[in-house]
């Protein structure tokens, strides 16, 4: 069972990722709203798998990556974000982030991703 | 702007609709608007343009619209909180997903949330925008496009 953590600042994006998940296989653990708060819930609950949208207040997702990497470089993070220039997916996988997303996705799109992220 | 713009983001409006897999997007004609008189619905998410472009994308919707995507998404989440909460994903997606065709220079801020009339200036005082009236299962929105050159 993978530990899980949504980053977002939509509740309307995390109610979906929550409700998407195979919880026979993930066990959602945290969820948090800005860059700042994902830092502070990865320590104390140490997800192996994170959901990360990348324009939040505070800290954006790409800093938030940076510093989590920093902490634990094994972690697997899915970028889910809206944000489909190349540019921005080459640099999120630069920093360590191991897959990317883009909004808008279905329900199976994400379960097949967040699969294909504990496969590698 | 250029048509070869609009179509940029009538693409993408038509793209997020099409998640849904149901019920065809329909995009009127587009028409330019002076400033002074920006149009809104029951919500509205703006999004600050800066970079290689510069002005506002808007994502405006009445609450019937809001109500239907809402619950081809499956959410059981009827509150107000959320209702403003789409309005601002919504705008979000469509300028994230502009950036695609603009490229990395596109910044693009995190939504500006309101209801009803606009409280402050939404639009830069001076020049039109490019309105795309939209209508989903009968029920409609619209996409505000005021970019510089």
């Amino acid at each position: 069972m993978y530990k899980l953590m949504i980053v977002d600042d939509s509740n309307i994006i995390r109610n979906r990722i929550q409700r998407a998940y195979d919880s026979g296989n993930f066990m959602l653990v945290a969820t948090a709203i800005s860059g700042v708060q994902a830092i502070e819930k990865f320590n104390i609950h140490r997800p192996d798998v994170i959901t990360m949208d990348l324009t939040m207040p505070e800290m954006d997702g790409l800093e938030c990556i940076e510093k989590i990497i920093a902490i634990d470089p094994e972690v697997r993070i899915l970028v889910v974000s809206a944000l489909s220039d190349k540019s921005t997916g080459i640099e999120a996988l630069s920093l360590g982030a191991s897959g990317f997303l883009c909004k808008p996705f279905s329900e199976e799109e994400l379960v097949e991703s967040l699969y294909e992220l504990m496969q590698d | 702007m250029k048509e070869k713009k609009l179509q940029i983001f009538l693409s993408i409006i038509s793209n997020y609709f099409n998640q849904f897999g149901k019920d065809e997007l329909i995009a009127d004609t587009p028409y330019l608007l002076e400033n002074k008189q920006p149009r809104v619905h029951d919500y509205t998410g703006v999004i600050g343009i800066s970079g290689v472009q510069k002005g506002v994308v808007y994502f405006s919707a009445t609450h019937h619209l809001l109500s239907a995507i809402l619950q081809s998404m499956g959410e059981t989440d009827k509150s107000e909180e959320i209702y403003m909460d789409l309005a601002g994903e919504v705008a979000n997606t469509i300028a994230g997903n502009a950036r695609k065709e603009f490229g990395g220079e596109f910044h693009i801020s995190v939504p500006f949330v309101f209801k009803g009339s606009p409280q402050s200036i939404v639009l830069p005082s001076e020049g039109r925008s490019f309105i795309i009236p939209i209508t989903w299962q009968s029920k409609v929105g619209e996409i505000v496009v005021c970019l510089q050159d």
